[in-house]
């Protein structure tokens, strides 16, 4: 028995510096090599400064921009440091409350009347709270919001939104999509605020 | 199938299956070949280092490393090499904060937190009742967790060894050498799957630093002024949480995290890798237990059960639920709370399936805010004892325990002493199977009827009235079969519930692996017998019949009545919506 618990101990201590020391230094030291920025967390950065992850979401709240979807993380909207949705079932009374209120609150920002339908995106928090995409539709339907906020032509905020849909992968895999921050970006280079 | 279904889902159905199978075929003849004692042909140059590396690991043991062992020696030995395990990630995560590669300087975890996830990561389970990115340090994640994602994935595999050379055995005693097996399985198996998996999955955007954070200043400074985002070595601990049926997350949102899962093709491969092994891992059991026919038999019995669960899982998750479609919503994209845009409704729901299914129990969407349908199917994949692929090796000694019953119910339909894979089944074997069977079923019933009856587990909960009953059922099922997921609403970060779902998890993991290795052992002393003229063939179409059966009739039998009472009435209450 206690020869087993020192051969037992012996392949714990080797396999431990196998798997929790050189794996993770191996992939960390080719990741740092061979693709730094991804290993990094893919920065996106304007004129030096970091202006976020290209692959999690930031809130947008003025109208001059393409707003995410609702977040639920506990701290504020797109905490990054504690990810987490809100794990309402359909049957939760707050989720229809809050479905409720957000309908109303884009319906009025968008200028939507009762009977156009929303897209389901604008009024669902995603699993992470740090969802970085809309659906196409979620973008389309702020187009001439964004327009009137900026004093700019909705034709051109259009071809903006239509520059960043996202097909799924090979026509299969995942949803079309639109990055919100990237969207933003793009939008700021391309269609200047007038107001 | 629903609005959100279109014909490209059913298009990428079918290919997701083929890439498991496909993928499943090489890995199964791999494992078998590393676990053959027979000398193979010299393997490929790349696998050469690997192949170095465990011969050097094996060097400092000695005989130990090549005795041939009984069940009981064996047992003993994964046993202890478990409860190491268990004391070093639970002292790790006590002393955490005085170790280094704590870029953020946090305190040490609570003592039944600690405890809770030590059993829950050496069970292969890995339910966590904390939250990766706000509790744990660099060095506890790699170096703790990590860890336990490998040895016990290779567990459950030297495990499913032992039993299938116990199977194959000619009236000896030996199962192998269950040290040399977990070095061959840790180091020659798995470590090179994660380390190409690892590589891609930076290369899709999962980060792999040391740093705590990237620091942003976010475009609308009048929503934020800053955003602090959680980094951390995540791509090597995703890519082995997906490979070995662990499904612990880096981060809380687990692969629903845009950092843990970015793209729709880090989705593909995690999703493949989800599946592949287990997959693999049955055919690798036909193999070294002699027959190659069973174990195609056994793989597919599991696509069988597997393929309608996941597409009445799609189908419930591509409706909007009738309380949203109050507000003029479109239908259009399905039911999208707790979901990603990124993957829509239709992967969110395939990878429900798929992770209830295997006992990987990692998620892409939150099951929480699945459809009533949706988390019922996700509780009967779990609750059938993760035999649907399952965990690596557990999924498939799980399943022999039910072909025990299969062949036992055949052959007292014919009046004949049964047999399995030449060796007569007798009461000792049949006794072994039950409390293999059994033992995690109670574990959930039990388990969800005190949680139920005491104030701690109705004052968790965080959904009202039966869905809330459903987070006590799915925590339990969970966690008794080992699968890890969770309808994380739940309040479970206190100390009544991570004492009993610790303990639910030691049950569902010891309990069934200590008597499938003490069949082992009964089948290795039996010799082989010529199979009769009343011996039920354990390959074919009758087999798989009778075995899919089997499983989905014991685990009606069981959970019906609890799976009405949560739901079952969920689904009456939301549907009655669209009524008044």
């Amino acid at each position: 028995m206690r020869r087993d618990a020192r051969t037992a101990c012996l392949v714990f201590g080797l396999l431990t510096l196998c798997t929790g020391v050189l794996y993770p230094a191996v992939v960390t030291g080719l990741a740092a090599l061979l693709l730094p920025r991804q290993a990094s967390g893919s920065a996106l950065q304007v004129d030096g400064v970091t202006v976020g992850s290209a692959l999690v979401g930031q809130p947008f709240a003025a109208p001059a921009f393409f707003h995410g979807r609702p977040s639920a993380t506990a701290a504020r909207p797109y905490d990054a440091l504690a990810s987490s949705g809100s794990n309402f079932g359909p049957n939760h009374p707050a989720l229809r409350e809050r479905v409720a209120a957000d309908a109303a609150r884009w319906r009025a920002a968008l200028g939507l009347d009762a009977a156009a339908l929303l897209p389901v995106d604008l009024v669902t928090t995603s699993a992470s709270g740090l969802d970085p995409h809309l659906t196409p539709a979620g973008a389309r339907v702020q187009v001439a919001r964004v327009a009137a906020a900026r004093g700019a032509d909705e034709a051109a905020v259009a071809a903006c939104v239509e520059a960043c849909v996202e097909p799924p992968a090979l026509g299969l895999f995942g949803q079309p999509r639109v990055n919100v921050l990237r969207l933003n970006l793009l939008l700021e280079r391309r269609v200047p605020r007038t107001r | 199938m629903g609005e959100a279904f279109e014909f490209r889902h059913a298009i990428e159905f079918v290919l997701l299956l083929l890439l498991v199978l496909a993928a499943a075929w090489p890995l199964g003849s791999a494992a078998a070949r590393l676990l053959a004692p027979a000398a193979g042909p010299r393997p490929p140059v790349w696998r050469a280092p690997f192949a170095a590396l465990a011969a050097a690991l094996e060097r400092p043991l000695g005989a130990a490393a090549t005795q041939p062992m009984g069940w009981g020696a064996y047992a003993r030995a994964l046993l202890l090499f478990n409860a190491i395990g268990l004391v070093a990630t639970f002292a790790l995560q006590r002393a955490q904060g005085f170790l280094p590669f704590n870029p953020r300087g946090l305190p040490a975890v609570r003592w039944d937190t600690a405890l809770c996830t030590a059993v829950s990561f050496v069970t292969n389970t890995n339910w966590q009742s904390y939250s990766g990115e706000v509790a744990l340090s660099h060095l506890v994640q790699a170096g703790a967790l990590c860890v336990q994602n490998f040895l016990s994935a290779a567990t459950g595999i030297a495990a499913m060894a032992a039993l299938a050379r116990g199977l194959a055995g000619r009236g000896g005693e030996a199962l192998g050498n269950a040290w040399s097996d977990l070095i061959a399985i840790t180091v020659r198996l798995l470590l090179p799957l994660a380390l190409a998996l690892a590589l891609l999955l930076v290369a899709c955007g999962v980060p792999q630093t040391g740093r705590a954070t990237l620091e942003a200043t976010p475009l609308d400074r009048s929503a934020a002024t800053a955003q602090s985002i959680a980094l951390g070595p995540v791509a090597s601990q995703v890519a082995i949480k997906q490979l070995g049926t662990n499904g612990g997350g880096f981060f809380n949102a687990n692969s629903a995290h845009p950092l843990e899962n970015p793209t729709p093709l880090s989705n593909l491969l995690e999703g493949v890798a989800l599946l592949a092994l287990p997959a693999g891992l049955v055919l690798a059991f036909g193999r070294l237990a002699g027959d190659r026919r069973h174990g195609r038999a056994l793989l597919a019995t599991m696509v069988l059960l597997f393929v309608p669960a996941a597409l009445a899982l799609v189908a419930a998750e591509s409706h909007l639920p009738p309380p949203l479609a109050l507000h003029g919503i479109s239908a259009a994209d399905g039911a999208l709370e707790g979901k990603e845009v990124r993957f829509g409704a239709f992967e969110s729901a395939w990878w429900g399936a798929a992770t209830t299914a295997a006992s990987n129990g990692s998620v892409n969407a939150m099951h929480d805010s699945f459809t009533p349908q949706g988390g019922l199917v996700a509780l009967v994949l779990m609750q059938l004892g993760e035999v649907v692929f399952g965990g690596v090796g557990s999924g498939v000694y799980g399943m022999v325990l039910f072909v025990l019953v299969a062949v036992f119910v055949a052959a007292l339909m014919v009046g004949r002493t049964p047999e399995y894979l030449g060796k007569k089944v007798e009461a000792h074997e049949m006794r072994l199977a039950c409390v293999g069977l059994l033992a995690p079923a109670l574990a959930v019933l039990l388990g969800t009827a005190v949680a139920a009856a005491c104030p701690f587990g109705r004052a968790s909960v965080a959904n009202p009235e039966a869905h809330g009953f459903s987070e006590l059922l799915y925590a339990f099922s969970s966690a008794a079969n080992n699968n890890g997921s969770a309808f994380a609403g739940l309040a479970a970060d206190q100390p009544a519930w991570n004492l009993l779902l610790a303990l639910a998890m030691a049950i569902g993991r010891y309990a069934v692996l200590l008597p499938v290795l003490a069949l082992a052992g009964s089948f290795a002393s039996k010799r082989p017998a010529p199979p009769g003229p009343g011996t039920l063939p354990t390959h074919g179409a009758l087999f798989v019949a009778l075995l899919a059966a089997v499983v989905v009739l014991l685990g009606a039998l069981t959970f019906v009545p609890a799976l009405l009472l949560g739901p079952g009435v969920d689904h009456f209450a939301l549907a009655s919506e669209g009524v008044r």
